[in-house]
């Protein structure tokens, strides 16, 4: 096993010993996975290979400062360690990048996570098959009753997930879950398996209109011993679930890689050259980036980040505003409440808000029926969150889009 | 302004005094009131995916009545979405105004000249005073006019950028040639810059991020109505030449003539 950036607190005795044992193929899609002709993956991996962040020197960071339309090779240097004695000019840059092309405005949105049923093995999530925590998943009528309750704190937005199960969770549940959401809310984003792009495009017409998918790391090898079984081992597929998605149809895509797992400066230049390389082929597509940081799970609350502290985060966040000024930044509970006002004062633009990664807690009737995916930071209500934004002299946003 | 007490701004049957036309898209809530009022404006935008029918920071409470509104259809990549997105904002009561936005490109948010010469025309039939956003071509804005817009909207420089009049020439070329109000629109980060093209003959100006990333929102909105004023005064005023190089003789090629 690669040992360089190996985050050790992600791994037990027991995934030791799974992690011995034959696994399939990484690299080679399954049956029933569409094959795209597309040259975006081999692009981003060259690049990153090719990526080496001790190259840069602070005359490269300030040349990437002064300019107004940032390349790779820039967004590379802002992620670099020679960028990081620089970070405060970095970030009053970062933040008249999102002034001048979101002035104050903040949306706000929350995530419904109406089942957590997962046919994958990812040694750091709690949602993975092996974990040992209560499953469940809501029905029509369960998804309808928190939606509901979500819709009377004031919310517009929504973010659908589920866990990775496609035999549970399957796209038709996953479609009428949307259908229920357009009778609440304006803007649907979903968060699920990635699917091939008829099914997106099915997605799309019951509703849906943003996809994320988290890469969670660039790193082939990587990824093959965090990823041990189900779909998601696959990795091909799940690095084109975006342009497939835009293909069947969708507005915009969300790009992250799950700080932590790898060289975060690496897995950071592969998601902004992935997102890049995605606006350039499909012009129109709204991007979104999403930068979480790894958090504890059931059943193992020592996972941590490994070196991406709060100020490695935030290089983060400004080199993806600095590359690319008009994408949707979006700042997870993984953080804590002060890290979150005072990037949305930076960099970001989208805020959750009233969170909760189990299954069943939004409506005051129901009981929490499954567990969290991850232990959140910020657990601030809607109003809470809303009226912090205004005290920070920022614009909360409840809607931005008309769903056509 | 009392000289220019008959100098009225015409659209679509509809008259206004102020030639300021007010964005309303990034800035706080509470700050827009303030901000028409400095402005004196009486046209405000606004983006009708951001309206609602109700609920929390729903900018259409913010709005006083007198004001026009000015709905756009931003996030309207094509012309059947802007038709679309109009009609929405017609059921939503924002009026028969409409600012028609179509861009295909979310990095520039470029207009797209050709859809929204189509969506133009469709408005326009329906009974909309269709005020279109465009990248200032003057084959582009003949088309517009023979679509039914009520005025042209080129940009001076990409959306937000506060560049200025990058595209003055063409703006300058829109001015000469077409018979509808030129209304400039995108770019203009300061009050200098909306006062030079009021003096080129623009007939409105239209600004919101510059005004939204000032340091007092409000006071910068009553610095662009000023500039405002001042350049149209200009304009009517016929400005003085100017000489590039030296004094002039009074004739130089004609004083043979007086031999």
């Amino acid at each position: 096993m690669q040992t360089e950036h190996l985050n050790e607190s992600i791994f037990s005795e027991e995934i030791l010993e799974d992690l011995k044992k034959n696994r399939i193929d990484h690299m080679t899609y399954l049956p029933d996975m569409e094959v795209l002709e597309s040259d975006v993956m081999d692009r981003v991996l060259t690049a990153t290979a090719a990526y080496d962040p001790e190259r840069y020197t602070e005359a490269d960071v300030r040349q990437a400062l002064a300019k107004d339309n940032r390349s790779l090779e820039d967004f590379a240097a802002l992620l670099s360690p020679a960028a990081l004695p620089l970070l405060e000019e970095i970030a009053q840059a970062a933040r008249r990048e999102t002034k001048k092309h979101f002035g104050n405005s903040v949306y706000m949105f929350t995530p419904i996570y109406i089942a957590n049923y997962c046919e994958n093995y990812c040694i750091y999530c709690g949602f993975n098959c092996h974990n040992n925590i209560r499953r469940a998943q809501l029905n029509a009528e369960e998804i309808e009753q928190e939606m509901e309750a979500i819709a009377k704190t004031g919310l517009q937005e929504i973010l659908i997930l589920t866990g990775e199960s496609r035999s549970k969770s399957t796209v038709e549940y996953i479609g009428e879950a949307c259908k229920i959401a357009r009778k609440y809310f304006k803007v649907i984003g979903l968060e699920i398996y990635p699917v091939n792009s008829d099914e997106y495009a099915y997605l799309h017409q019951c509703g849906a209109d943003y996809v994320t998918v988290f890469q969670e790391t660039y790193h082939p090898d990587r990824y093959e011993t965090l990823h041990l079984a189900g779909h998601k081992r696959i990795f091909p597929y799940r690095v084109n679930a975006q342009e497939r998605a835009l293909k069947g149809g969708m507005r915009g895509v969300g790009f992250a890689a799950l700080l932590g797992l790898d060289d975060y400066r690496k897995d950071a230049f592969a998601t902004g050259c992935h997102a890049y390389l995605l606006q350039r082929k499909y012009p129109h597509a709204e991007i979104a980036f999403s930068c979480p940081r790894l958090r504890p799970i059931i059943n193992n609350d020592r996972i941590n980040p490994m070196d991406v502290h709060e100020a490695q985060l935030l290089q983060v966040v400004c080199a993806y505003r600095l590359f690319m000024p008009f994408a949707n930044i979006t700042v997870s509970t993984r953080e804590c409440a002060r890290v979150r006002d005072h990037l949305v004062d930076i960099a970001a633009t989208k805020i959750s808000a009233g969170v909760s990664t189990g299954i069943g807690e939004h409506s005051e009737h129901a009981e929490k029926k499954g567990d969290d995916q991850f232990e959140i930071s910020d657990s601030r209500s809607v109003a809470e969150v809303y009226e912090a934004l205004l005290k920070n002299g920022l614009q909360p946003v409840m809607n931005d889009y008309v769903y056509l | 302004m009392m000289q220019h007490a008959e100098d009225k701004l015409i659209l679509g049957g509809h008259t206004f005094t102020s030639r300021f036309i007010l964005g309303s898209g990034k800035f706080s809530l509470e700050l827009v009131q303030a901000c028409i009022e400095k402005a004196e404006a009486e046209i405000v935008t606004l983006a009708v995916r951001r309206a609602n029918e109700g609920g929390l920071a729903n900018i259409l409470d913010y709005i006083p009545e007198h004001v026009t509104l000015l709905p756009n259809t931003s996030g309207a990549r094509n012309a059947e979405e802007a038709v679309r997105i109009a009609r929405l904002s017609r059921e939503l009561g924002c009026g028969d105004f409409v600012k028609v936005e179509i861009m295909r490109d979310s990095k520039y948010l470029l207009p797209d000249n050709q859809e929204t010469i189509k969506a133009t025309e469709q408005l326009a039939k329906e009974g909309f005073i269709v005020m279109p956003y465009m990248y200032p071509d003057l084959n582009a804005a003949r088309d517009l006019v023979q679509a039914g817009a009520a005025c042209v909207m080129p940009l001076a420089a990409p959306i937000g950028s506060n560049k200025g009049l990058c595209t003055k020439e063409f703006i300058q070329i829109l001015i000469d040639e077409i018979d509808l109000p030129i209304i400039v629109d995108a770019g203009i980060g300061r009050p200098s810059q909306a006062c030079e093209a009021m003096e080129m003959g623009a007939a409105a100006i239209m600004a919101n991020t510059a005004i939204a990333t000032a340091g007092n929102v409000a006071l910068m909105a009553e610095a662009f109505k000023q500039a405002i004023l001042a350049g149209r005064s200009a304009y009517l005023s016929g400005l003085g030449r100017t000489i590039s190089k030296g004094a002039s003789a009074s004739s130089p090629l004609t004083g043979f003539l007086q031999e």
